[in-house]
């Protein structure tokens, strides 16, 4: 598969998890599992140009597929629209739940290019914060959509 | 958590599919989008010796109008249901019920035959394909037949499917002018609905589905009866539970259940102009 514009490419057993597959085959620990079982959204990445859970993914279901973790979003130096929002809106505190919740709001604008308070709220219902941060995370989607348009 | 170890093949075809299928009988599962399959085999609840992957068969994925009905491809994503005009233009309540599934990420990957195919009282897309009369096309060794959605599921997470054989497409009577409506009770945004009721009316018919009221997807075929003889919303809804066994758990008895199914029906019901 492809990640972040790298083939990588490896023999696997069938039940590895994506999410396993990109932490510890590609050494990419910028996803994080959370839940373990599609409920949080910490692993979330794109397949495809899609978000989707990469903890209920099989690594063999992305073969030949094109993947993009939060470390294949920054230009360099330069930080994607979208982290440079979560990062001016502080829409963080612990940060465990934020790679999954950047990927996530990234699809979403993709989707939604000019969303309502709302649209942004029901788009991220699929990524749990547990230091209650939701509200500086929906100011962050929200000024990401604005700068883009 | 981590599935049982298990032997993996990739179908090319519909065909290979069920040739792999015929091969490993019943130590084979399908796996379409995974939504539903992965999470069982990572709780080790389905430990399938052999996995045989449909993913990549893309010729499944369709949306298109055949005569009064649609023609929906058994592998054709939850997000891809939701956003299809031909869907909301003539079965608006079941792009309803599709944006009704888990979360974005979950319908970006999961499709309308995985839902289908793993027969979950709690799923949301049978209640709404009972309530709109859908057919299931099934293939096999010796070819095609069609299911009524009525006969599909016949128990908890057990449907009319023999082992060997494979759901292809999914038959929605084109409704365009039905009035519909999608009521869901949970407690958190992304959860299974506790109770849900799927509810069309259309030209002096009604359906109802109710999620999670019985151990298998089911109408409330006493509120359709009482709706077609002129009750009320209010009325007709109390038959709701009729005949129905619903599940206890932690997040609700069978009695609470029974009182949701009620109210959701009556709500739903108002809402498709009775």
């Amino acid at each position: 598969m492809t990640i972040n514009g790298t083939s990588v490419s490896a023999d696997v057993e069938p039940r590895m998890l994506l999410v396993h597959f990109i932490r510890e085959r590609a050494g990419l620990t910028g996803t994080n599992i959370g839940c373990d079982s599609s409920s949080c959204g910490a692993c979330t990445i794109h397949l495809g140009g899609e978000a989707v859970k990469s903890c209920t993914v099989l690594a063999v279901q992305a073969d030949d597929c094109d993947i993009t973790t939060i470390e294949g979003l920054a230009d360099g130096d330069t930080l994607h629209p979208m982290q440079q929002a979560f990062h001016e809106c502080h829409a963080l505190q612990c940060g465990y739940c934020t790679p999954g919740m950047v990927m996530a709001a990234v699809s979403l604008l993709d989707e939604v290019p000019d969303p309502t308070e709302a649209d942004v709220r029901e788009g991220l219902e699929g990524n749990l914060c547990r230091c209650t941060g939701y509200h500086n995370i929906v100011r962050a989607v929200l000024q990401a959509a604005g700068d883009q348009s | 958590m981590i599935p049982v170890a298990f032997d993996y093949e990739l179908a090319t075809s519909a065909e290979h599919a069920l040739s792999l299928l015929a091969e490993h009988g019943d130590d084979a599962k399908v796996l379409a989008g995974g939504h539903s399959l992965i999470p069982l085999m990572k709780y080790r609840l389905a430990t399938p010796a052999v996995v045989v992957d449909v993913g990549r068969l893309s010729d499944l994925s369709y949306v298109r109008e055949d005569g009064d009905h649609l023609a929906i491809g058994a592998l054709t994503r939850h997000r891809d249901v939701e956003v299809s005009d031909l869907v909301t233009a003539n079965a608006a309540l079941l792009a309803e019920a599709t944006r009704n599934v888990g979360d974005p990420q979950v319908r970006h990957r999961g499709t309308i035959g995985g839902a289908l195919a793993h027969g979950d009282p709690a799923s949301d897309i049978p209640a709404a394909v009972l309530a709109l009369r859908g057919t299931l096309v099934v293939q096999g060794p010796s070819g095609t037949r069609e299911v009524a959605v009525d006969d599909f599921f016949t128990g908890f997470l057990e449907t009319a499917l023999a082992p060997d054989e494979l759901l292809t497409e999914v038959r929605i009577p084109r409704v365009p002018d039905a009035r519909w409506s999608f009521q869901k009770f949970n407690r958190r945004a992304q959860d299974w609905a506790i109770v849900g009721a799927a509810v069309l009316v259309a030209e002096g018919n009604c359906g109802v589905g109710l999620v999670n009221m019985d151990a298998r997807p089911v109408r409330a075929v006493a509120v359709e009866a009482a709706v077609k003889s002129g009750a009320s919303a209010a009325d007709a809804a109390e038959a709701a539970p009729e005949g129905l066994e619903p599940p206890g758990d932690l997040n609700a008895s069978p009695e609470y259940r029974c009182h949701l199914a009620q109210v959701l029906t009556r709500r739903g019901l108002e809402q498709a102009g009775r």
